[in-house]
């Protein structure tokens, strides 16, 4: 799972026939494949910009304003390209009673981004997420797949630090 | 048959029926807004619900089904009070600028409004999407929309183009093409059918009325108006009248009366079509009887939306349209011409008007094809509700008006004409004509009527066989010609998946953009009458069988001016005035660089001030009033304890004095 983020930076790239062929091999004539082809086709390219959601629109003989409203409802779909890490801080009860703004508050000034945005150097996606199921830890974040518990602004640093090295 | 009671009255509907069904079954009537019959059936708006004896909550009757012994209420305390709240949540995210809004007294929101007795809006604070999004055929007014999503069914199932889809999530949903984008930069066709079931003003056509006003108060200009088919049978019910009232006459009066020089019949030019059109078919089947290279099917062009349609959809088909322009550009192109000629003045003087019953004619003149020396064959397409806002706002009474005819040269018409406004007219318009140029007969049949090409279904077929033809169409003899016609662009699409496929077994095709053709085109008035179609094209019927010539090669003004000016039928000077080539666009406009946006000035949106509106205030007093002499009988209930108090307090010190006497008295 986690190959797949590194996949991602600026997509430049118009020949989509890698999902293309996915689709024929696996997709092609399912009743309500779309999001398993949007969730693949975001894994193989990183973001699903307008052109690859017209080739899947077509692909899959269906109106490009349907995918478009499939892409936009989730929030885990960007159409934007993304970074090669994705934080995501949990702002669930649990974590927001236990200092889940502290953290925002400090990642963005760490990060220099918003929520929501990509750092510059495209390394970074900052995000926020309901509860991910692990008040106990709280405040926690996912970097990627990874949960990390009782987060602090040194903590995050450190973090950052390493995957920075990394 | 199932049995239940609506307010206490029993009745009996067949089992699948709706609640809401039921009950307007039975002259109960539960005020909705998002429903419409066969069309959009989700729920979404929540104002029909009603209360169900044993159901938790309460039931949307648009979506709830019937079932054995239900007990429905549907004017309880609750119900009615909900419905209030959820019109004050609708209201909460919709432009209440009514009075300045082109919906304003035919807003069915509005009416709604009065219907469930609403006299406030409590929850003004913030809104969600406001832009406006205008082509150069529909407008779409984001911040007015309500989300009933009427015009989603419509685009999504009934025409089955899927350009308007749900966009975003949450308080940020919105009803747009994809990703946000205008919507003359994508595949829509502009049929419009989205702006005749929009219930607020968030749909609707783009404006051409200031234009045509301007154009009217220009003395340099000569203003020219043709009005299509079926504007005549649908127009009165902009002023009252029943469905299916026939107005040429007082149509014809209306447009004098408005101002402009020359009032003149689109018909006219559909007569002439229909030579332009039959004769170009005739080629096309000699062309493939003898061999060489034909497109067949053919199919009619008169119709901008479903042109639009197939450049998007089919782009390597569009061998297959006839060249034809559609009646109404001929018309211009006619006007710029020939007539400016015999009035000899320059055609740059010239403002041409469409009133036609399409929004997508709005595209067509935009059309890079639509264009003759420069000039544009048509200045300016008026709806057939822009115009009876004309009228209106004109002070002209309609209804009242007595009949008068168009202008000629341009304004004779055969009854062929007339059947161009309605599904499977142009076909038998066409046959008309071209059976008897190639026998030199009349077409068999009953009142000229081609039985199967009549009727509202979704695809119609028909063959005829030509025997004994005349002797110059001798290679005709024996030869089955096979028809179909359909409209709606669900219907186009089965069709054209034929000729995709090469499987088509047709020669002659006739395709109309909307269901029903014209008479429900996008432009026409928004009508509740479910019979609407059915009456609109007996009123066209109609039209045709009162007139004494009905067959378009015998109109003598079109044969004249083949005599004095074209020549003839796909002639030299035909093809450059009267007939147009097509662009491929592709699904997603990847093959032109062509879009048709217009720039509208966004309005300025003021963050809506926090609603102090003159019920609250009253409120607020009466809580005072009410607060006040809580106070009041408080304190009169802590005086008296006080009282109560010292009381006690004296007793005590009573008791404290006998017990320290004692006390003193024992200890001597």
């Amino acid at each position: 799972m986690s190959e797949r983020h590194t996949a991602v930076c600026e997509l430049k790239q118009t020949d989509f026939h890698e999902i293309g062929n996915l689709i024929d091999l696996y997709f092609k004539g399912k009743q309500g494949c779309l999001i398993q082809v949007l969730h693949t086709a975001q894994g193989l390219y990183g973001y699903l910009p307008l052109e690859l959601q017209q080739y899947i629109a077509d692909k899959l003989e269906m109106p490009l304003s349907e995918v478009s409203g499939v892409v936009t409802f989730y929030s885990f779909f960007s159409v934007h390209p993304r970074g090669e890490h994705t934080i995501r801080v949990c702002l669930g009860t649990a974590c927001y009673v236990r200092g889940g703004k502290k953290i925002i508050d400090h990642l963005i000034q760490k990060l220099g981004v918003q929520v929501g945005g990509t750092t510059a150097d495209r390394k970074y996606t900052f995000e926020i997420a309901r509860c991910i199921g692990a008040c106990g830890l709280a405040p926690a974040l996912m970097i990627d797949d990874v949960v990390y518990r009782q987060m602090s602004p040194s903590k995050i640093d450190a973090l950052l630090a390493n995957l920075n090295k990394g | 048959m199932l049995h239940l009671t609506i307010n206490g009255k029993p009745i009996e509907v067949p089992e699948g029926t709706t609640i809401l069904e039921a009950a307007r079954m039975n002259s109960i009537d539960i005020p909705s807004l998002c429903y419409l019959k066969d069309t959009n059936v989700v729920g979404s708006c929540r104002i029909c619900v009603v209360e169900v004896k044993g159901a938790k909550t309460l039931q949307a009757a648009c979506v709830t089904q019937v079932t054995e012994g239900m007990e429905i209420y549907t004017n309880s305390r609750i119900v009615r009070e909900s419905r209030k709240v959820l019109y004050e949540l609708i209201l909460s995210d919709h432009d209440k600028d009514c009075l300045f809004c082109k919906r304003n007294q035919q807003c069915e929101l509005q009416k709604l409004g009065v219907q469930l007795g609403v006299e406030r809006s409590r929850f003004d604070d913030e809104r969600s999407t406001r832009r406006v999004d205008a082509s150069v055929s529909i407008t779409r007014d984001l911040s007015k929309c309500i989300l009933c999503r009427r015009c989603v069914s419509v685009c999504n199932q009934t025409q089955q183009t899927g350009v308007l889809n749900l966009q975003n999530r949450g308080f940020k949903t919105e009803v747009s093409p994809a990703m946000g984008l205008p919507l003359g930069a994508v595949n829509c066709t502009f049929c419009g059918q989205c702006t005749v079931v929009c219930p607020v003003g968030a749909l609707r056509e783009t404006s051409a009325t200031e234009r045509v006003w301007s154009a009217l108060n220009d003395p340099t200009k000569r203003t020219v108006v043709q009005i299509a088919p079926a504007v005549r049978v649908a127009i009165g019910e902009e002023f009252g009248l029943a469905a299916g009232t026939r107005c040429t006459g007082k149509l014809a009066s209306a447009l004098k009366e408005l101002g402009f020089d020359d009032v003149f019949d689109t018909n006219w030019a559909a007569d002439l079509t229909i030579m332009e059109e039959g004769t170009e078919f005739l080629g096309r089947v000699k062309d493939a009887l003898q061999g060489n290279p034909a497109s067949l099917p053919m199919i009619t062009s008169c119709s901008p939306g479903w042109i639009k349609y197939v450049e998007h959809h089919y782009p390597k088909h569009l061998e297959h349209l006839s060249s034809c322009k559609s009646p109404h550009t001929m018309m211009g192109a006619m006007v710029k011409s020939y007539y400016a000629q015999t009035l000899d003045i320059d055609p740059k003087d010239m403002f041409v008007v469409s009133v036609m019953p399409c929004t997508a004619k709005k595209f067509e003149i935009d059309r890079p094809e639509m264009r003759n020396s420069g000039l544009r064959n048509v200045d300016a397409v008026l709806t057939t509700r822009e115009l009876a806002e004309m009228i209106h706002s004109a002070g002209i009474d309609f209804v009242s008006l007595k009949d008068s005819v168009f202008h000629n040269p341009l304004g004779f018409s055969t009854g062929a004409a007339d059947i161009f406004g309605t599904t499977g007219g142009v076909m038998e318009a066409a046959l008309r004509t071209v059976f008897e140029l190639i026998t030199g007969r009349t077409l068999p049949f009953a009142n000229l009527h081609v039985e199967s090409l009549v009727g509202l279904d979704q695809i119609k077929e028909a063959a005829i066989r030509i025997e004994d033809p005349l002797p110059q169409y001798g290679f005709l003899q024996g030869v089955e010609v096979r028809v179909a016609v359909t409209s709606g662009l669900a219907g186009a699409k089965l069709l054209m998946d034929q000729i995709r496929d090469g499987t088509s077994p047709y020669h002659f095709i006739e395709i109309m953009g909307c269901p029903g053709g014209c008479i429900t085109g996008g432009g026409q008035p928004r009508s509740s009458d479910e019979q609407i179609r059915a009456k609109r094209m007996q009123a066209l019927y109609d039209e045709d069988e009162s007139k004494t010539i009905r067959k378009s090669h015998e109109n003598p003004l079109v044969v004249k001016i083949y005599q004095e000016y074209l020549e003839t039928p796909n002639g030299h000077r035909s093809h450059e005035l009267l007939h147009t080539r097509y662009t491929a666009r592709g699904m997603h406009n990847e093959l032109t660089d062509e879009v048709f946006m217009v720039d509208v000035p966004q309005r300025a949106f003021a963050k809506a001030p926090l609603a102090q509106s003159l019920p609250r205030d009253i409120a607020f007093k009466r809580m005072d009033a009410q607060e006040s002499s809580r106070l009041m009988a408080l304190e009169a209930e802590n005086a008296m304890l006080r009282g109560e108090l010292a009381e006690t307090q004296d007793t005590v010190a009573v008791f404290k004095r006998i017990i320290q006497e004692r006390s003193a008295q024992q200890q001597p």
